[in-house]
């Protein structure tokens, strides 16, 4: 064999064998996903966390986030408009997966926005100002303040309910529920029970598309 | 030049040493998604340019790209070598030049109880610096 062809030779199998053994690794971990989320349903679906939507839907999105997670942000108008689309048919449920550094107290902040009926109008306008208060990838809920007083809240009230125990149980539950559920990065969806084969907006439209056909 | 010579064979080895740990360290990162540690990182930049360089070294074969990838290789090994006491708990924590991400400590992948990143990547700069070495010996031959 001349040089040149052993060597076109030795790049076409690494090229095969990365390819293939990407492949091949990413099959795997996403039946292993799917199997865990068929197991641990108790943990996917919890009756207390914020919810949109018509809660008789067929179908039922729950989302892992972190309200300084860029994708998320960029993810969630885009959900609605799913859930716009298709009127009383999806149901949005939100977990907190406070990753960054500093979302625990952002998150509690969210949960007792809820308490005051503002949780999604807070939501929103944490999402906007998003580059203010996450500096660096570490969330600063110290730089909320104007965000949160510009959605028009009790302040005094806010503040005792983000540090009220119970809030800090819910946090500490769903973080450990994403524990179970093997997320270990935001947004992570699960439609119906089935998380996404891979990420992406079109493969969470897929599942949702698939789990209308299947209600009607 | 149909014949597979020696200086060639060794730089061709050495290449596909390279290669290998090359993608090995993006299948982990990419595809495992074990996020790079600092030390992993420095690792990378002296053998990912040694895939590029030793390849284009062969063809045709130009035995100058010994001089330009042995300081690659040297400096990589180097590292890996740090590396490897700073996991085995040789070098104190204290040296341990990373402080934010992932600690350069903590052992991410092991197989077989003792097989660590580290030492694999310790390895192929081994191999890569003893081929490169072989191949200067058998062309000042």
């Amino acid at each position: 064999m001349s040089q040149k062809n052993l060597f076109i030779v030795v790049v076409l199998a690494l090229v095969v064998v990365f390819g293939g053994g990407a492949w091949v690794y990413k099959q795997q971990q996403a039946e292993q996903a799917a199997q865990l989320a068929a197991k641990n349903q108790a943990a996917l679906v919890r009756a207390d966390a914020p919810t949109f939507g018509n809660p008789q839907a067929p179908v039922h999105i729950v989302e892992f986030f972190d309200p300084a997670c860029g994708t998320c942000r960029e993810f969630f108008p885009l959900v609605k408009a799913l859930m716009t689309a298709n009127p009383d048919k999806i149901r949005l449920s939100l977990r907190y997966a406070p990753f960054h550094p500093g979302s625990d107290s952002v998150v509690k902040v969210l949960e007792a926005a809820r308490k005051q009926g503002k949780f999604e109008e807070t939501l929103q306008a944490l999402f906007a100002a998003q580059d203010s208060w996450v500096i660096n990838h570490t969330s600063h809920v110290e730089m909320t303040g104007p965000i949160l007083e510009k959605v028009g809240m009790d302040m005094a009230k806010l503040q005792a309910d983000a540090n009220a125990p119970e809030v800090a149980a819910m946090v500490a539950r769903d973080l450990a529920d994403a524990k179970t559920m093997n997320v270990t990065m935001t947004p992570e969806y699960f439609v119906n029970g089935k998380p996404l084969p891979s990420f992406g907006f079109e493969q969470l439209k897929a599942l949702v598309d698939e789990a209308l056909a299947a209600a009607r | 030049m149909n014949t597979l010579e020696r200086p060639w064979l060794w730089v061709f080895v050495a290449w596909l040493v390279a290669a290998v740990a090359s993608l090995g360290a993006l299948f982990m990162s990419e595809v495992m998604g074990h996020a790079p540690c600092v030390l992993c990182w420095w690792q990378r930049v002296a053998m990912m340019p040694l895939v590029l360089l030793l390849a284009l070294g062969l063809f045709p074969f130009d035995a100058r790209v010994l001089r330009y990838t042995q300081p690659l290789a040297l400096v990589g090994l180097l590292v890996a070598a740090f590396h490897v006491l700073l996991t085995l708990g040789v070098i104190p924590e204290a040296l341990e030049p990373c402080r934010q991400g992932i600690p350069c400590k903590t052992i991410q992948v092991q197989w077989f109880g003792f097989v660590t990143i580290p030492l694999l990547s310790l390895l192929a700069f081994a191999f890569i610096n003893g081929l490169l070495w072989a191949a200067r010996r058998s062309l000042s031959k």
